[in-house]
């Protein structure tokens, strides 16, 4: 998948994870904010690459400011900003 | 047991995260009214990332998905069924042809992917007066349709009429539907109760749609949920006359006698399964909390 | 022979109380985040060049920040309290004292002072109504407060007493709480305090339906818990679920016709509203939460102010939580075996105290924790609390949205709770629950500096806090 254009998905209400994606040159760079970085950080970082990867995505900055959002709600914000980014469907 | 039915948006993670663990029998998530145009597709894409991952093991699963004259309606479909939700409520259902054409989509779905077909089950929303004078086909329609679910806001509007809270403008509508999904053989549910904050209300018009034959009803509030449940659930004496129905089988099983009766009044089939149904419910409903 | 007590000015009044270098200055905290007197105090010491001072606080709130810059220019090296949030606490955790702070319990605090383990040598009593002999009151006065409880042991054993009020009646005010025996000097100000911050309108119960769906089961706990008869005995918090508990539980009182004896603690309109209900015979109240159970303790004979040794004292012969039946108390961790976190939060920092919990938790027949299982990812259930404020074998169940743990030495409990149909659940299997749905949380790392000492309520240390490490 191509990041065509900036895009952004989720929201900063607690429990949800605000998502933008840009395009890049440069690979994958994620930037991670959150509310419990120190417990989560890594985990949140990791679970961001494992979707970019499993929609073949070689070349992307992705940030997130995260409130608390539990694996499949950062999967699920991921993958429609992803989707959004690259001009698929609405 | 299928006594309330809460409607929960379905692009809220924090709402999502506890939504089996408020009481209701039945969740509806829903991606229709309760999600704006521009975040139909985060809405259908994070209810699927829930059921895949939450598992809702506490409560039955509706998805309310978009109606028919919007492009929402498949890609709802084409994120959601692979996940098996228990229904699919489609809205705005005015004759039998528009529930086909979402059974239609839905086998299609369930051969891609290797599901038993009519796995998934549908509780067709009828909120237009043209549905209920066809909710008998609508029910009788296709095997998928297990249950009926009235919208009384939608409704009234149609009808050139004011939606209050005494509801005598849907009295014939809400009969109708319980007259059709009953020769149907299938369940029926009522229209929400709108005023969060007035419980004595609320709780009569439960009554109300009770006595009329509806099997429960739908919820907007999370608040209302155990005011309807309680309304919906066995009484006490209930759950007694149950167990002496139960009793007095055994009984006469035990004596190898065909004809049972309790009090002087035969018992048929349809009192067994209403008594087994009652002792299911009464099990369920861990300690009253619910 | 002395006329009156009046003293013009908060410095003059330092000054005639002898504050010196080293010494130990007490304050209570019923204007809770809207008090002046405590930053009052401090400034004008802080200006009279005293340094080395040890502050004795019933608890400590963000509107206290200006003791930062106290602890910094070593105005104040020592701090005792029972509960420190916002700021203060923030810094305390990042090392800024030397000495670690002492927490104690609302019970364990008066035991201190009044056996002599503690002493104080100037207590400064914020009163919303004195007259010049010093017999003062909560009850009365733009900044009316309700109880004073708590200020009633340093009252009586410190070696100077200064009442400050913003309310000055002639002599005698009638309808006294602390008398004029204890009191040295009377100080008048403009304000003690801000009534916005002291007190709410009115305390709302909780809208959130996680938190009313636990509020519920509660409830259920206590109505098949064996304890939910006539002379019934019951104390809540005033936050989330417990307050929403109290609610379901006055619906079934009402519904069985059941008279309680009374409820205890910090009091709010609802409670007092079970009292006019006739739910209870009386309310024994330390602190007010709100406009209602101010109301309530001027007019009704039946709401009673108890002192801090009164409401949870372990020394002295008895005190109210001994007598309780029920107490529902919050947590922000809480771990397998059942011990409670109610003083640091998961990154570490000090965010609260025990106040209470632990005296009522060891008085009560049955001490329940109100929780949802998580919150903001973080699992409420854990292998290890990062801080025990009340220890496990004095907290009998868990009640979460997910499921209701009970503690091994209750089987008895357990086995009322599972007949009554209610979703009883292994505590380890709660903690998989909640991480299933939030992951597993990497474990905080804390620095080796003690920066506190939680001092149980028989005066043993049953934790250190450890300072936060800072990026």
């Amino acid at each position: 998948m191509i990041i065509k254009s900036k895009a952004v998905s989720g929201t900063m209400e607690s429990n949800d994870i605000f998502v933008e994606i840009e395009p890049s040159q440069k690979g994958i760079e994620v930037e991670v904010q959150s509310i419990v970085f120190n417990q989560f950080g890594k985990q949140i970082e990791d679970t961001v690459k494992d979707v970019l990867n499993s929609f073949d995505v070689d070349n992307a900055l992705v940030r997130v400011n995260d409130r608390g959002a539990v694996d499949c709600t950062i999967r699920a914000r991921v993958e429609t900003a992803l989707k959004r980014a690259a001009n698929e469907v609405k | 047991m299928r006594r309330t039915m809460l409607f929960l948006p379905g692009n809220s993670p924090a709402i999502l995260l506890n939504a089996d663990t408020l009481g209701s029998d039945s969740i509806i998530l829903d991606l229709e009214d309760a999600v704006s145009p521009t975040e139909k597709d985060s809405a259908r894409i994070l209810v699927r990332n829930a059921l895949k991952y939450l598992g809702y093991k506490n409560c039955e699963i509706i998805v309310r998905i978009n109606p028919l004259d919007t492009d929402y309606w498949k890609k709802d479909l084409d994120e959601i069924i692979p996940l098996k939700p228990d229904m699919i409520m489609p809205t705005k259902v005015s004759d039998a042809d528009y529930v086909l054409t979402i059974d239609k989509y839905i086998s299609e779905l369930e051969e891609k992917y290797g599901m038993e077909q009519g796995t998934v089950k549908l509780i067709p929303l009828i909120e237009t007066t043209l549905g209920i004078e066809n909710a008998f086909n609508i029910a009788k329609s296709c095997p998928r349709v297990t249950a009926m679910f009235l919208g009384g806001e939608d409704l009234t509007a149609d009808l050139h009429c004011k939606r209050t809270k005494e509801s005598n403008e849907i009295f014939y509508s809400r009969c109708r539907m319980v007259c059709a999904a009953r020769a149907a053989g299938i369940e029926v549910y009522d229209t929400p109760f709108t005023d969060v904050d007035d419980d004595e209300g609320l709780v009569k018009d439960a009554q109300f749609a009770k006595s009329l034959g509806f099997s429960g009803k739908a919820s907007i509030s999370p608040r209302h949920v155990h005011a309807i449940n309680d309304v919906f659930s066995p009484t006490e004496a209930e759950i007694e006359h149950a167990h002496a129905v139960m009793e007095a089988i055994e009984t006469a099983k035990a004596q190898g006698r065909g004809v049972i009766s309790l009090n002087g009044k035969m018992i048929d089939a349809p009192i067994v399964s209403r008594a087994k149904q009652v002792l299911e419910m009464a099990a369920a409903i861990n300690g009253g909390a619910n | 022979m002395k006329d009156n007590k009046l003293i013009s000015s908060v410095k003059e009044a330092i000054t005639a109380a002898g504050v010196k270098d080293g010494m130990t200055l007490s304050f209570h905290h019923h204007l809770r985040n809207g008090d002046y007197v405590l930053n009052m105090v401090m400034e004008a010491v802080a200006e009279l060049g005293i340094k080395n001072l040890k502050l004795n606080v019933s608890s400590i709130f963000e509107c206290h920040k200006p003791l930062i810059e106290h602890i910094k220019n070593g105005v104040v090296t020592e701090i005792e309290t029972d509960y420190m949030s916002g700021s203060v606490g923030k810094a305390i955790s990042e090392g800024i004292m030397e000495k670690p702070v002492i927490f104690r319990s609302h019970g364990g605090r008066p035991d201190a002072i009044l056996s002599g383990e503690s002493p104080i040598d100037i207590a400064f009593v914020a009163a919303p109504t004195a007259d010049p002999m010093g017999n003062c009151s909560g009850k009365y006065g733009p900044s009316a407060c309700g109880s004073i409880g708590y200020a009633f042991p340093d009252a009586m054993a410190a070696k100077k007493v200064v009442v400050i009020t913003d309310n000055l009646v002639p002599y005698p005010l009638v309808d006294y709480s602390i008398e004029e025996t204890y009191v040295d000097y009377v100080v008048k100000v403009d304000k003690i305090g801000d009534p916005s911050g002291i007190v709410s309108g009115t305390t709302k119960i909780t809208r959130d339906p996680v938190g009313l769906m636990i509020a519920r089961y509660a409830a259920k706990v206590i109505e098949h818990s064996g304890l939910l008869k006539d002379g019934f005995a019951f104390q809540t918090g005033a936050g989330g679920a417990s307050l929403a508990a109290a609610k379901f539980l006055k619906e079934i009182m009402l519904e069985k016709g059941i008279k309680g004896s009374y409820a205890l603690g910090g009091i709010t309109s609802y409670l007092v509203d079970m009292l006019n209900a006739g739910c209870f015979e009386a309310l024994m109240d330390v602190q007010c939460f709100d406009l209602g159970a101010i109301e309530s303790i001027r007019t009704n004979p039946k709401h009673m102010e108890v002192s801090a040794q009164r409401y949870a004292s372990n020394y002295y012969k008895s005190s109210c939580v001994d007598s309780l039946d029920v107490v529902i108390l919050g947590a922000t961790q809480i771990d397998t075996d059942f011990n409670v976190n109610v003083h640091t939060d998961s990154n570490g920092y000090i965010m609260g105290g025990s106040g209470g919990h632990s005296d009522t938790a060891a008085g009560a027949k049955l001490a329940m924790i109100v929780a949802p299982l998580s919150r903001a990812r973080l699992s409420i259930v854990v292998d290890k609390v990062l801080t025990v404020s009340t220890p496990g074998n004095t907290i009998d169940v868990l009640v979460t949205q997910r499921g209701i743990a009970v503690n091994p030495n209750r089987p008895e409990l357990k086995e009322r709770l599972v007949k009554a149909g209610l979703p009883i659940v292994d505590i380890h299997d709660l903690k998989k629950m909640a991480e299933e749905i939030t992951g597993v949380a990497e474990p905080i790392k804390t620095g080796d500096k003690v920066v506190a000492k939680v001092m149980y309520r028989d005066g043993t240390c049953i934790d250190e806090i450890k300072n936060v490490i800072t990026k």
